[in-house]
């Protein structure tokens, strides 16, 4: 009897001392977002917050530039984006751009340091092209980048890649064969959360934009095809969200019925405008750059590096937990509009339109 | 008192062999035996005598190719290699062929083997379903068990078969893979709008959580009474003695009511075998009469509907959006 009572007090005090040192390193935190009892939670562990809050934190913003003075269109040469800035600010945005991007690397990642003007170098060309794309990003996206927006920092973190980038995924090689074909999952999937759900749920609606809602509107079956193959491409592409943003499945819904828009929290319909957004920036922006990369930046199937949701969020619910680093650097809230009080620059043919409420054409209309 | 609360078995009686019966084909049954003291730990000590029977070894046949197809997909799928087919085992699957191919008859990379596979394994588990059956019958039992496990092979036969083909299609189907399947259930559940609101998985989960309590009760109250002659169960049912009186009253004073002896096992065999029956039935309705469960528990009034904490949005695919999108595009 004693010898039982011993045993049993020596099995429960190991498994509650392993629970003490687990629970030490493992500690988590956790906001309730929806009504009591609903599972509307958010569960993070402590360590990882705690990582996210100092890799979160955003550079301090140089001293302002003054913006009178000669236009960098007329001072430099080949200043096709930022030709209206005055010299001052422009420098301040190139100083700002080297430590954002190639801190080690420095001016010389992107320029000929002999003649500043060259075009000779891709990556000059393909940080034009960004530039204009975080302007139109900071312009027509307030619908998720809200005021906020994003600078090339956002993405980049003192990186000349960006963290988060992807690539189409070739199809398995043994698809072709007789044997072995895995139908395009059944692996570990690094994008769709470690899952065996499609290994590049991307594709089909970050560059493409197949049909991402599976689920029913109506009780009975009325004609809804969907199945549960194509559910689970959505399902991954969830996974990918979910990840992106360090956040669970109720952040956006409310998991009772993933589709009832009356029951989802606010912050789905910013993720639906992001997933636009991100569709749109790789078809507009980073795939037609597909030539300017050199094959060594190109993927398996030679497609140009292409944006998700974690190449801005990198693991937080706002990317930099939300810290405001577009409002030191004006310039790149909004595509520059020539008006008429613009001395410096001629007046555009046709007046282009400034009204924020008239919906700036993208793409092919 | 503890000696009757370990998990082991403490004392192993070893004597002859047990060779019960005679039966009529007893030309399939091999003679030898053999003990293995560590098995005799947890269970019988005894293996042995083996019966072969035609049933048996087809079923065995049919399995092993089942086998086979599936584990050798599984390993081509990562190239041959040895190593990469331990280390991503659990993600590995044969997959049912794409839903564009319908219930047609597919190429053998693109479902046709996990059709021959599931072809293979459901004869192997009818026909066990036979032997199960048959075995009874010639040890002069009840078919009780054979009843039970045509439970269990009802609702496999209705994810992998009945369904997809009320369906129109063989891709509805289950895949054959540890990760896989899971991620084919979740992926079930959100298609369809929460299970959780099909009332018949609501049962399935009653008399799944239902049987375990059942069982440890069960186990509890023989092992409690076992010092007393409880442990000669069976004779109890029929010549109740003391253990058994106890034990009632126990339940009697605990919980109200209780069963008998006999009765207990009733419950238990109807708990098991209604898990998979409800299940069964809810998987099959899923799809082919309901699509999506939250709303048809919405529509019949069992959906509680909760205080509004956060304010809403409409979804935006039903406003003008603030950008102009690619006409071609979908929600």
């Amino acid at each position: 009897m004693s010898g039982f009572i011993a045993k049993l007090v020596t099995v429960v005090t190991l498994i509650l001392t392993g629970f003490a040192v687990l629970g030490a390193s493992m500690s988590t935190e956790s906001a309730q977002l929806g009504y009591s009892g609903t599972g509307m939670q958010q569960v993070a562990f402590k360590e990882d917050l705690e990582a996210l809050v100092a890799a979160s934190q955003a550079p301090p913003a140089f001293p302002p530039a003054a913006s009178d003075g000669p236009r960098s269109s007329t001072a430099y040469q080949n200043v096709k984006v930022l030709g209206h800035l005055s010299t001052g600010e422009f420098t301040r945005l190139m100083t700002a751009i080297t430590t954002w991007v190639s801190p080690v690397e420095g001016c010389a990642y992107c320029h000929n340091t002999e003649n500043l003007a060259s075009d000779e170098l891709y990556t000059k060309v393909v940080s034009r092209r960004m530039i204009e794309m975080t302007m139109a990003i900071n312009a027509n996206f307030k619908s998720h980048v809200k005021e906020t927006g994003v600078t090339c920092y956002t993405c980049h973190r003192g990186q000349p890649v960006p963290n988060q980038i992807w690539f189409t995924a070739p199809e398995s090689p043994y698809a072709a064969r007789l044997v072995g074909d895995n139908a395009e999952q059944n692996q570990p999937a690094a994008l769709a959360g470690m899952t065996s759900l499609p290994v590049d749920p991307l594709t089909p609606y970050l560059a493409g934009s197949e049909q991402i809602r599976v689920i029913s509107t109506g009780a009975l079956p009325d004609g809804n095809r969907a199945s549960i193959k194509q559910t689970e491409w959505t399902y991954g592409l969830m996974m990918h969200m979910s990840t992106s943003l360090g956040v669970n499945c109720t952040y956006c819904h409310n998991t009772r019925s993933m589709a009832e828009w009356e029951q989802s929290p606010p912050a789905r319909a910013v993720a639906f405008h992001g997933i636009r957004m991100v569709r749109h920036l790789n078809n507009e922006y980073l795939t037609p750059l597909t030539s300017v990369f050199p094959p060594a930046r190109r993927g398996a199937l030679g497609d140009a590096p292409k944006i998700n949701c974690g190449t801005c969020h990198n693991g937080a619910f706002k990317p930099l937990l939300g810290a405001q680093m577009l409002k030191d650097y004006k310039e790149l809230a909004a595509p520059y509009v020539p008006t008429a009080t613009t001395a410096a620059a001629p007046p555009p043919a046709e007046p282009a339109p400034v009204d924020p409420a008239a919906a700036p054409a993208l793409g092919t209309p | 008192m503890s000696e009757y609360q370990n998990i082991f078995t403490q004392i192993q009686v070893q004597g002859p062999p047990e060779h019960p019966i005679p039966i009529a084909d007893q030309h399939w049954r091999t003679r030898g035996t053999f003990f293995s003291r560590l098995v005799g730990r947890i269970g019988s000590a005894q293996f042995g005598p083996i019966f072969l029977g035609g049933y048996g070894i087809a079923s065995a046949f049919c399995f092993f190719i089942a086998f086979e197809i599936i584990g050798l997909n599984m390993w081509a799928s990562v190239g041959w290699s040895p190593t990469e087919f331990v280390r991503q085992l659990p993600w590995l699957a044969l997959e049912p062929p794409p839903p564009s191919l319908g219930l047609s008859l597919p190429p053998l990379n693109q479902g046709g083997w996990w059709l021959m596979a599931g072809f293979f394994l459901t004869v192997s588990i009818l026909l066990w379903w036979l032997r199960t059956f048959q075995r009874a019958k010639a040890l002069g039992m009840g078919t009780h068990v054979a009843w039970a496990y045509a439970a269990a092979i009802w609702l496999y036969l209705v994810l992998g078969f009945i369904r997809p083909v009320l369906m129109g299609s063989w891709g509805e189907a289950v895949p054959f893979g540890i990760f896989p399947h899971l991620d084919w259930t979740a992926a079930f559940s959100i298609r369809y709008g929460n299970l959780f609101y099909n009332p018949f998985h609501a049962l399935s989960i009653a008399f799944l959580y239902g049987s375990t309590l059942l069982f440890a009760m069960h186990g509890a109250t023989v092992l409690a009474v076992s010092q007393l002659g409880g442990d000669r169960e069976v004779g109890q049912i029929v010549d109740r003695g003391t253990a058994a009186e106890r034990g009632a009253l126990f339940w009697r004073w605990t919980m109200g009511f209780n069963a008998t002896f006999e009765s207990i096992h009733r419950w238990a065999w109807w708990f098991a075998v209604l898990c998979p029956l409800t299940g069964g039935i809810g998987i099959l309705l899923t799809g082919t009469v309901v699509d999506n469960w939250y709303l048809w528990a919405v529509k019949h009034n069992f959906a509680p509907q909760y205080p509004a904490v956060y304010e809403t949005v409409p979804d935006p695919a039903t406003q003008p959006l603030p950008y102009v999108v690619d006409p071609k595009e979908k929600s």
